[in-house]
């Protein structure tokens, strides 16, 4: 076994360069590992300690999140809480606490599960991921970064090193929902993601809707912004439930078969333009949006 | 390699030749065996740990990544025989039915009590959400918690 830590961005590019693979948190990486999904690499390097990668900034034009950021920093950053709440919903539902201390965005990004939770949330919110390599630096689509389930376009000697955010317009909304069986350590069994901008008279002016688990990778429903301009909320809403439903494609397995996670998709969506309505609005509900409205094992 | 830390205040060393975790090479190679090993896959909670200042599942943590950082395991919670007041809360409201799940409980309460000393039943829950009893013991755990976080309002 090789393990290296790297003590600077650039030591942890040359390492990707030869050949190491990356561990972050390692609570995909380790976990995979010992379920026998895939080995341990041969040759490892922590990015753990990378603090330039650790922060939450606000930019010219929005904001931009490390890599390393963890669950734990996302679910109660301001910025990110305030105007980015759908991917403050997703972290806060995350694992547990331990979970989300080690496990970070950039890992949850790359690992590219379909059913990640912050998928969803980013690609809504319009999300770009910043690939960097030792040859130079690129920014990709995330509807081109996952391309099957664990699978990204990135090369092996590329890294993520953040994930920018547009700015969010006014009078806009988001919120992440996903069904599950209990309020911990659970996985998605189907999730939704929606951003919704409200105006003046309280129609959709746009949005987007996103959803996870119910294809080879975080799909987004094509037409929901269509689907919701010019409508009130619950109007839009019940638009959107029959879109999501229409273009799920899900598998069935242990924890749901694939006409239920069909079905429960689309309710999931639903719930998530009206919270993001409501966000719009100005009403506060609290973070993660399962609790607030109930969704889930109750207590 | 060897990878040398911060053990519970005193620094401690190992020989780490495999990709082990931190809870196998706290176990088998230090002999502090107050983690227990369970899932290893993060999802009980039977090893957590705290690691420079956040509680983590020591299983998922790869045993060379700690070279230099602070562990603390509940090894490290007494002192000179005194129990700490997370501990002495469980102990008083018979909340240790087999025991196996007690060392992460307490190391994640220590956590918890450490930033918020009287902490509402549900934060008390959200705080142990990672953490499973599989003696179903939680009613007189919570209790003891409550018990401690009223004591400190
Ligand atoms: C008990 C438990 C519960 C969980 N619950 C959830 C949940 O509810 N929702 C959810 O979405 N996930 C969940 N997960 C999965 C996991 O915690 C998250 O996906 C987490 O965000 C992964 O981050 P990490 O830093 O631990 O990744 P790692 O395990 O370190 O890395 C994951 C993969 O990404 C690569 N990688 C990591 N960082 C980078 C980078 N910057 N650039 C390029 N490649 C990189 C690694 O090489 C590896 O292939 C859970 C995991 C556990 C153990
Ligand atoms: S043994 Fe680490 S979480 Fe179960
Ligand atoms: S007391 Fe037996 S596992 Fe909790």
């Amino acid at each position: 076994m090789s393990f290296a830590i790297a003590g600077s961005l650039d030591e942890a590019l040359a390492a990707l360069a030869v050949g190491a693979r990356p561990i972050a948190g390692g609570t995909d990486l380790v976990v995979g590992a010992r379920q026998g999904k895939a080995p341990l690499p041969a040759s490892l390097v922590a990015i753990d300690r990378l603090d330039e990668l650790a922060h939450i900034e606000s930019r010219d034009r929005g904001i931009r999140i490390g890599a390393m950021v963890t669950h734990s920093q996302l679910m109660i950053d301001q910025m990110i809480v305030s105007g980015y709440t759908a991917l403050a919903d997703a972290a806060a539902l995350v694992g547990s606490p331990s979970t989300r201390n080690i496990g970070t965005l950039g890992g949850n990004v790359m690992n590219a599960s379909p059913a990640m939770d912050t998928g969803a949330p980013l690609m809504v919110l319009g999300a770009v991921a910043q690939l960097r390599s030792a040859r130079g630096s690129r920014t990709v689509e995330l509807s081109d970064l996952w391309t099957g389930p664990g699978q990204t376009s990135a090369e092996t000697e590329e890294l993520c090193v953040a994930i920018d955010l547009p700015p969010r317009p006014a009078r806009s909304g988001s919120a992440y929902v996903r069904l599950e069986y209990r309020r911990a350590m659970e996985i998605a069994i189907v999730g939704a993601a929606a951003s919704v901008t409200l105006a003046d008279d309280g129609t959709i002016l746009g949005g987007a809707v996103a959803l996870s688990a119910v294809a080879p990778t975080i799909i987004e429903v094509d037409d929901a912004g269509a689907l919701m301009t010019g409508h009130l909320p619950d109007a839009a809403a019940a638009a959107v439930a029959t879109a999501a439903s229409d273009v799920a494609r899900p598998i069935s397995d242990l924890r749901a078969s694939d006409t239920y996670r069909r079905h429960t998709v689309g309710v999931m969506a639903a719930r998530a333009v009206d919270a993001a309505a409501r966000r719009a609005a100005g009403e506060e509900i609290g973070v993660p949006v399962n609790r607030a409205i109930g969704v889930g094992a109750s207590r | 390699m060897i990878v040398s830390f911060s053990l519970n205040g005193s620094p401690a060393s190992g020989r780490v030749e495999r990709p082990i975790s931190l809870l196998d090479f706290l176990r088998d190679e230090l002999k502090a065996i107050g983690s227990k090993s369970a899932c290893d896959q993060g999802e009980c909670g039977s090893c957590s740990v705290i690691l420079d200042g956040v509680v983590v599942c020591s299983c998922l943590v790869m045993a060379a990544d700690v070279e230099g950082s602070t562990v603390t395991t509940v090894e490290g919670l007494e002192s000179e025989g005194t129990l700490s007041a997370v501990q002495q809360a469980m102990h008083e409201a018979g909340a240790v039915q087999c025991g196996f799940c007690t060392p992460g409980i307490v190391v994640a309460a220590t956590d918890l009590f450490s930033h918020n000393s009287s902490p509402t039943t549900r934060e008390i829950k959200e705080a142990l959400a990672g953490n499973i009893c599989r003696c179903t013991g939680y009613g007189a755990i919570i209790r003891a918690f409550e018990t401690l976080a009223g004591e400190s309002t």
